[in-house]
C-alpha cells in the first residue's frame, strides 16, 4: 500500500473545487483513460486574477489529491504567480508524494500550463516534437524537460515523473540517450554560438518551424508557411485557424517569434505576410 | 474494528484450529524430524501424518508430496527439475496470464536460450486450445499452465490439455495455487506431472508451500542439500508450518461443500446485486468455468487505487487490476491478455471470498460501493462526456 500523506487522503476524501466552470477563461486538459489518469482544469479571470477554479479528474488517490491541492493553490492568485507554480508546490503543498507518484503533481503542473495557454491564446507547447514513449505518448521535448527541470538522472525517476518508460519498455533505449545527452550538456560550458551564415541561418528557421512551431499551430487546427527570409527578419504567412484567430498576432510574436530566437539567432523578428 | 475481508486470493487467515496445532511446534516439541532421539523422531512422524492430510486434500500418495516455502518455489522447482530431466529441449509453452511465478521465469527462460510460446486467451480468459495444441513439438521440454487464475477465477481445462500433452511426451506442471481447497481435485484421475500449491492460500500461515510430483516422473531437486524430503528438498523442514498445513488440508476438506454452496451463493449475491445497482458494470472472465470465491468486476471510467482507498474507509479489503495499485504503470496483464478496454481495465476490483465471509459483510459492501463509484464518475471528466454522448444519441 502506498504511504500518502493525511493532507494527500484528507484531499482525496474530501476534494476542494470539484466540477467544471461553465465559459471558463482557462481551459487545460491533459492524459487519457489508456493512460490511467486524466485531468481537466478550468478557471475564471477576473481583473487578472483567478477568481475560481475547478477540476475533474480520472486516476487515482494521489491524482485527486494533486488537482484538489491544485486548485486551491490558484485561487486569489494572479495569472502571472499562477504561471511560476511548479509540480513542486503542488506536492509540498500535499506534504509530499510518493516518488512513484509524483507524475500525479507534474499532470497537475501541465493541465496549469495548458489552461493558462488557453487562457492567452497560445498554442499548445506541451505536444510538440517527435513521441519516444508510444504508450504513454511523451515526446523527446518533453523528456528533455523533464530531465532538465527536476534534475532526473535515471529511466526510473523519469518514469516516476512522467511516465515515460512506465509501458513496454521499447523506449528505454531513447529515454537513456536523453538523460545522458542533458545531463552530458548541462555539466559542459555551453560553447559560444557561431555566427550562422545565410544558408544554415535559412535551413535552421526552415528546420525549427517544421519540428517546432508546425505540430503546436497543427494541434489547434492551424499551419505556418516561410516566405521568405529577408536579412533578419523572417516573413511567414499564416494558415489554417490561425489566419482566421483574433490572437495570430500574439501566437506571432509570443510563440513563433520567441521559439526562433531561442533556437535560432536572438536577432531575428517575425512578420505576417497577407495575401 | 475487525475487517470485511474479501481478499482472500492475496492471503487467508490463519484458521484458529491451525494456529493451535502449530504452537507446541514452535514450544514443546521443538525436535528435528531427522534426529536419532525419540524427541526428534515424534516431530518426524507428525509431519507424516501432515502430508497424509494433504495428500487426501488432493487424491495424491503422500509420497508424491514435497513440501517447499511457498507456491513460487513450487513453481520453479517443477520447471527447472523438466528443463534439467529434458536437457535437449529448449521449448516451454504456458499462457499469457500466468502469475509472476510462472510468468517472470518463462520471460527469463526466453531471453536465456529457451523457446517459449505464450498460449493467449480470448476476452473471456478462456485458453485458446488450438492455438496451444498447434505449438507443441517434440522440443517442447515442458506445459506450465494455472489451474484456476488468480484475478478472474477463471479455471482453465487442465486436466485435458495434460491428457494431450502426455500424448506427446511432454511434462506437465500446473501452478494449482488458488484452486486447491476451493474445488474438489482428485490427482488420481488425471495425468498431470507435478502441481504447485501455497498453505497461505487455504487458511495455513505464510511461507509453507509443496509441489506434488506423479510417481515416476523424471525430477531434480531444485534446493539441493540434506536428505530431506526423500532428498528432492534439502533443508530443515518448517516443523510449525507443515503441521498447519497439514490442519489446514483438513480443515479444506471437511469445509469444501460449506466453499461451494454458501460461499459461492455470497459471491453470486455480491456480484448480482453490485451489477444491478451500478450501471456500466460487467464481470471479468468466463463465469461459466469460475472458482467459487472470485468475482472480478469492472466499473467503467473509474480508477481502481480510489475504489479501493474508499472502501478502506469503511475497513473493507479488496484488490484491484488497475496500474495504480499495482506499482507499475499499466493495469494487469491478465485483463490486457483479455483485452478488457481501457475503460474499465484501470476500474476493475476483485473480490474473493473465503468460508469465514458472514452474510452481513457482502451487505455492506453492496450497501457502500455504489454510492462510492457514483461519487468517482461525478469526478471523472470522461463520465461527463460519456453522459453527453448518451443524451445525444437518445
Amino acid at each position: 500500500m502506498w504511504e500518502y500523506t493525511g493532507k494527500v487522503k484528507e484531499h482525496f476524501l474530501n476534494p476542494r473545487n470539484v466540477g467544471e466552470i461553465e465559459n471558463a477563461d482557462g481551459v487545460g486538459e491533459v492524459g487519457s483513460m489508456a493512460c490511467g489518469d486524466a485531468l481537466k482544469l478550468t478557471f475564471k479571470v477576473d481583473g487578472g486574477i483567478i477568481q475560481d477554479a475547478k477540476f475533474k479528474t480520472f486516476g487515482c488517490a494521489s491524482a485527486i489529491a494533486s488537482a484538489s491541492a491544485l486548485t486551491e493553490l490558484l485561487i486569489g492568485k494572479t495569472v502571472e504567480e499562477a504561471e511560476k507554480l511548479t509540480n513542486d508546490h503542488i506536492a509540498d503543498y500535499l506534504g509530499g508524494l510518493p516518488k512513484e507518484k509524483m507524475h500525479c503533481s507534474v499532470m497537475g503542473h501541465e493541465a496549469l500550463e495548458k489552461a493558462i495557454a488557453c487562457y492567452r491564446g497560445e498554442p499548445d507547447k506541451v505536444q510538440a516534437g517527435n513521441v519516444v514513449c508510444e504508450c504513454f505518448h511523451i515526446t523527446d521535448l518533453q523528456l528533455e524537460r523533464a530531465v532538465t527541470d527536476h534534475s532526473l538522472k535515471s529511466i526510473e525517476e523519469i518514469t516516476n515523473y512522467i511516465k515515460a518508460g512506465g509501458g513496454c519498455g521499447q523506449c528505454h533505449d531513447t529515454i537513456q540517450g536523453i538523460i545522458d545527452r542533458v545531463n552530458g550538456t548541462l555539466t559542459e560550458k555551453p560553447p559560444a554560438p557561431k555566427p550562422l551564415t545565410n544558408i544554415q541561418k535559412i535551413k535552421l528557421i526552415e528546420e525549427t518551424l517544421e519540428r517546432e512551431i508546425k505540430p503546436a499551430l497543427m494541434q489547434d487546427g492551424g499551419d505556418i508557411q516561410l516566405v521568405d527570409v529577408d536579412g533578419d527578419r523572417v516573413l511567414v504567412k499564416l494558415k489554417g485557424r490561425c489566419a482566421a484567430c483574433a490572437m495570430s498576432q500574439i501566437t506571432l510574436k509570443d510563440y513563433v517569434e520567441s521559439k526562433l530566437k531561442e533556437l535560432v539567432a536572438q536577432a531575428l523578428t517575425v512578420e505576417e505576410v497577407v495575401s | 474494528m475487525k475487517p470485511i475481508y474479501l481478499d482472500n486470493n492475496a492471503t487467508t487467515q490463519v484458521a484458529p484450529e491451525v494456529v493451535e496445532e502449530m504452537l507446541p511446534y514452535y514450544s514443546t516439541f521443538y525436535g528435528n524430524p531427522s534426529s536419532m532421539h525419540t524427541f526428534g523422531g515424534n516431530v518426524g512422524k507428525k509431519i507424516r501424518e501432515a502430508r497424509a492430510k494433504l495428500a487426501e486434500l488432493i487424491g495424491a500418495q503422500p509420497e508424491e508430496i514435497v513440501f517447499t516455502s511457498c507456491g513460487t518455489e513450487s513453481d520453479s522447482t517443477a520447471i527447472w527439475a523438466a528443463l534439467r530431466a529434458n536437457p535437449d529441449k529448449r521449448h516451454v509453452l504456458t499462457s499469457h496470464v500466468e502469475h509472476p511465478a510462472v510468468k517472470n521465469l518463462a520471460e527469463y527462460l526466453g531471453r536465456n536460450g529457451y523457446r517459449v510460446t505464450f498460449v493467449p486467451v480470448d476476452n473471456q480468459g478462456r485458453l485458446d486450445l488450438d492455438h496451444l495444441y498447434s505449438h507443441l513439438s517434440d522440443d517442447t521440454a515442458i506445459v506450465s499452465l494455472m489451474w484456476a487464475n488468480n484475478e478472474t477465477g477463471v479455471v482453465f481445462p487442465v486436466e485435458e490439455v495434460a491428457k494431450r500433452v502426455h500424448k506427446r511426451g511432454i511434462v506437465f506442471h500446473t501452478d494449482a495455487v488458488q484452486i486447491v481447497g476451493k474445488l474438489p481435485i482428485n490427482m488420481a484421475d488425471n495425468t498431470i506431472d507435478m502441481l504447485s500449491l501455497s498453505g497461505h492460500k487455504l487458511h495455513a500461515p505464510k511461507g509453507i508451500g509443496a509441489l506434488y510430483i506423479r510417481k515416476g516422473t523424471k525430477f531434480a531437486p531444485f534446493l539441493m542439500g540434506g536428505h530431506q524430503e526423500n532428498g528432492r528438498r534439502g533443508g530443515t523442514e518448517n516443523v510449525a508450518a507443515i503441521v498447519g498445513l497439514g490442519k489446514a488440508a483438513e480443515l479444506a476438506v471437511a469445509r469444501m461443500d460449506d466453499e461451494n454452496t454458501r460461499v459461492k451463493a455470497l459471491r453470486d449475491k455480491l456480484e448480482t446485486s453490485l451489477l444491478s445497482a451500478i450501471p456500466n458494470s460487467m464481470v471479468n472472465g468466463d463465469v461459466a468455468s469460475r472458482l467459487p470465491n472470485t468475482t472480478s468486476i469492472a466499473f467503467e471510467f473509474v480508477e481502481g487505487e480510489s475504489i479501493l482507498l474508499m472502501l478502506d474507509e469503511y475497513n473493507i479489503c479488496a484488490s484491484s487490476g488497475s496500474a495504480c495499485t499495482s506499482g507499475s504503470l499499466e493495469p494487469s496483464h491478465v485483463l490486457r491478455a483479455m483485452q478488457v478496454p481501457f475503460t474499465a481495465a484501470h476500474g476493475s476490483i476483485r473480490f474473493s471470498l473465503s468460508v469465514y465471509n458472514a452474510e452481513d459483510e457482502v451487505n455492506q459492501v453492496i450497501e457502500r460501493l455504489p454510492p462510492i463509484i457514483d461519487r468517482l464518475r461525478k469526478m471523472s471528466p470522461f463520465w461527463a462526456e460519456k453522459e453527453r454522448s448518451c443524451q445525444t444519441n437518445a
